[in-house]
C-alpha cells in the first residue's frame, strides 16, 4: 500500500478560500500543520467527504473517491477510512464494545486487519470493553475513538486534533500509544495539529497550512529546517533527528548515534539499538568556530553553514547547518554572525545545549 | 359503573392509543426534516404544525368538518373512493385527533433530535452506516427520551380532548362518544356522581402520566 495519495480541494469560507493541490506519501503519518482557521479540518473533512469540495479530487492510489471533473463523488460511508475526531464522539448509548463494533459490523470483510482483542490490546483498553463511554476519562474516551476507527478496516486514518481536548497529563498518556500505531500501522495517516510538539514526535511527512494554502509539503526534516518559512514555529523551530541508542554509560548518560555523530542525553530505558527521535530546537543551538573543550556543553558536532535568514525578532538570525547530511538549525543574533564572519560554506561546530528525546 | 361510561372509557383508550401510533409514525420524519433541513420551508411547515397549540379546538374541528364533509374537497375524495364520508365516525375521529395532537408529538421529538446534533451521524458515516442504518441505529436511540415524551403528551392529550372530538364525532355511542364527551352528557342530565367519577378518574389519569413524565424520563445525556 505504498500508492500516493492525491489531495485537491477548493473550499469557499468566510474570511478565506481553502485551496490546496496536495500529493501525499501512501505511508506513514502526514501532519497538516497550521494556526487555527488555516483550513486544516476543512481539508480532512473533505477528505472524510463529509464536505463536498467542488472542483475537489481524492484519491487513494488507484481508489478514486472524489473527483469532481468526472462528478465523481463517493459519499462518506462508501469510503474505508478511519476518523478521530477532537472530541471522541463516542456513542453514549453503547458499550466501549459497541462502540467498537458498530464499524467492524458494517465494514466489508475484505479489509479487515485487525481483531478486537488485538486492538483492544494495542490501545489499552482492554478492561474497558464493557463500561458505558460516560463513565471513561477523556483519554480513555479518545482511546476507544482511536480504536473504532481501526476497527472499521479504513484504508486510511485521520486523525482532527486528537489531543487538542486533553490536558497535557492526558496527552502524555495518548502519545505512546500513537507512536505505536505508527510503527504498528501499515496505512496511510494524516493527522491533523497545530502542536509543534506533537508533529515533531509523530509526523514522517509535514504538510504546513496557512490561511487556507499550502506552503510547504515534504519529507518532516526538509520542511522543518526551511528557514525561509515565515514564522510558523517561531520559537519552537528546530529540526528533529532520527537517532539509534548506542550505549548506556555509567554516568547516567545515554550516548545517541546519528549520521552526524554521537549525542549525549539523560539514561534512558531504551534497548541498545533501539531508535528514537529526538528534537534539537534552534534556540538550543550555538556556534563555535573553534572546539570548545573547556565548556559544560557535552554535545558538539562538525557542521557547515548552508544558509541564513533573519528571524521575525529583531537581531536574531535562523542558520542551517549540515551536519554530514542531516539538517540542523540555530538561532543566533546578526552581532555574532558578523563578529564569526559566519557565511554558506563555512565549517564549524554546533554545541547544542539541550534535546528533547520523543517518546 | 354503567356500561355507557365503560364503552365511552373503552372509545378512549382505544383512539389514543390509535392516535398515538399514527403521530409516531407521521410525527418523526416531520420531526427529522424540520431538525435537519436548511430549507425556507421550514419556518412555515413549523407553524403550521404548531396551529393546533394556539386554535381553539372548535376551529379545527370546524374546519374538518367542512373538509370532510359531502361539499369539502376531503369529503369528495373519501366518497369517490367509496369510504363514505368521514366526520361522525370513528376513523373522522382518529384523523382529526392525529392534526389536533400534532404539535405535542413533533416538538419533543423535534427537540431531541435537535440535541443530538450533526457529529454523532457524521461519525456514524465514517464508520460506514448508510444516512438510514444512521437514523435507526444512532439518531433515534439517542432521541429516545423526546419519543417517550412525545408518545405520553400525544396519548394524554388525545385522551383529553372535547372541543374538536364534538365538532367532527358527534356523540355517537360506541363510535365517537368518548369520556369528555361522556362527562358532559352527565352534568348536563344532573348525574353529579357518575360525572364524579369519570372526572376523578381523568384527574388521576393526568397526574400519573405527567408523574411519570417527569420522574422516569431522563434528562438528556450529553454524547460524549
Amino acid at each position: 500500500m505504498t500508492s500516493e495519495i492525491r489531495a485537491r480541494f477548493r473550499v469557499d469560507r468566510n474570511d478565506f478560500t481553502v485551496d490546496v493541490d496536495l500529493t501525499l506519501p501512501g505511508s506513514g503519518v502526514t501532519a497538516l500543520f497550521g494556526p487555527s482557521g488555516s483550513g486544516k479540518t476543512t481539508c480532512l473533512r473533505a477528505m472524510a467527504g463529509l464536505e463536498r469540495a467542488p472542483e475537489g479530487l481524492f484519491a487513494l492510489g488507484d481508489t478514486v473517491w472524489q473527483d469532481e471533473a468526472r462528478g465523481h463523488f463517493v459519499p462518506t460511508h462508501k469510503r474505508a477510512l478511519g476518523m478521530v475526531f477532537q472530541e471522541a464522539s463516542l456513542f453514549p448509548h453503547l458499550s466501549v464494545r459497541g462502540n467498537m463494533e458498530f464499524g467492524q459490523k458494517r465494514a466489508s470483510t475484505a479489509g479487515k486487519h485487525f481483531a478486537l482483542p488485538a486492538v483492544a490490546e494495542l490501545l489499552g483498553i482492554g478492561h474497558l470493553l464493557e463500561r458505558m463511554p460516560t463513565l471513561l476519562s477523556g483519554g480513555e474516551r479518545q482511546r476507544v475513538a482511536i480504536a473504532r476507527a481501526l476497527l472499521a478496516a479504513p484504508r486510511i486514518l485521520l486523525m482532527d486534533e486528537p489531543l487538542a481536548g486533553l490536558d497535557h497529563k492526558r496527552k502524555l498518556e495518548i502519545l505512546p500509544y500513537l507512536e505505536r500505531l505508527h510503527r504498528e500501522l501499515a496505512i496511510p495517516v494524516i493527522y491533523v495539529s497545530h502542536a509543534p510538539d506533537e508533529v515533531a514526535r509523530l509526523a514522517d511527512h509535514l504538510v504546513l497550512l496557512d490561511r487556507g494554502n499550502a506552503i510547504a509539503s515534504g519529507p518532516l526534516n526538509t520542511v522543518l529546517s526551511r528557514i525561509d518559512l515565515p514564522a510558523t514555529f517561531a520559537d519552537d523551530a528546530g529540526v528533529v533527528i532520527e537517532a539509534a541508542v548506542a550505549e548506556h554509560e555509567a554516568d547516567d548518560l545515554t550516548r545517541l548515534v546519528f549520521p552526524g555523530g554521537h549525542i549525549y542525553v539523560s539514561r534512558r530505558d531504551a534497548a541498545i539499538g533501539s531508535s528514537v527521535r529526538c528534537r534539537i530546537l534552534a534556540r538550543d543551538v550555538s556556534l563555535a568556530l573553534i572546539r570548545q573543550t573547556q565548556a559544560s556543553i557535552l554535545n558538539c558536532v562538525n557542521a557547515i553553514v548552508v544558509d541564513l535568514a533573519a528571524t521575525e525578532t529583531p537581531g536574531q538570525v535562523l542558520v542551517r547547518l549540515d551536519v554530514a547530511g542531516s539538517p540542523l538549525l540555530a538561532r543566533i543574533t546578526r552581532r555574532s554572525v558578523n563578529r564569526l564572519a559566519i557565511c554558506p560554506g563555512l565549517a564549524l561546530h554546533a554545541q547544542i545545549k539541550s534535546v528533547a528525546l520523543l517518546g | 359503573m354503567p356500561n355507557a361510561d365503560l364503552a365511552a372509557v373503552w372509545l378512549t383508550l382505544k383512539l389514543a392509543t390509535v392516535v398515538t401510533l399514527l403521530l409516531l409514525l407521521v410525527g418523526t420524519p416531520i420531526a427529522w426534516w424540520l431538525a435537519r433541513t436548511r430549507s425556507r420551508l421550514k419556518g412555515v411547515v413549523g407553524a403550521l404544525v404548531a396551529m393546533p397549540l394556539v386554535l381553539p379546538p372548535t376551529v379545527i374541528g370546524f374546519y374538518l368538518l367542512v373538509a370532510m364533509g359531502p361539499h369539502g374537497p376531503v369529503g369528495r375524495l373519501t366518497e369517490a373512493l367509496g369510504i363514505g364520508l368521514l366526520p361522525f365516525t370513528f376513523p373522522g375521529l382518529v384523523i382529526a385527533s392525529v392534526i389536533y395532537s400534532l404539535p405535542f408529538v413533533v416538538q419533543p421529538i423535534h427537540n431531541a433530535f435537535g440535541a443530538v446534533g450533526e457529529r454523532p451521524l457524521e461519525v456514524a458515516a465514517t464508520l460506514r452506516a448508510s444516512p438510514w442504518d444512521a437514523f435507526w441505529s444512532v439518531a433515534v436511540p439517542l432521541a429516545r427520551p423526546g419519543f417517550i415524551s412525545g408518545a405520553i403528551l400525544g396519548f394524554a392529550h388525545t385522551v383529553g380532548e372535547f372541543g374538536v372530538v364534538l365538532m367532527i364525532g358527534g356523540n355517537i355511542p360506541a363510535q365517537t362518544r368518548v369520556v369528555s364527551v361522556q362527562i358532559y352528557d352527565h352534568v348536563e342530565a344532573l348525574e353529579y356522581t357518575q360525572a364524579h367519577w369519570l372526572a376523578g378518574g381523568m384527574l388521576l389519569f393526568s397526574f400519573v402520566v405527567l408523574l411519570g413524565l417527569y420522574t422516569f424520563n431522563p434528562a438528556r445525556r450529553k454524547a460524549p
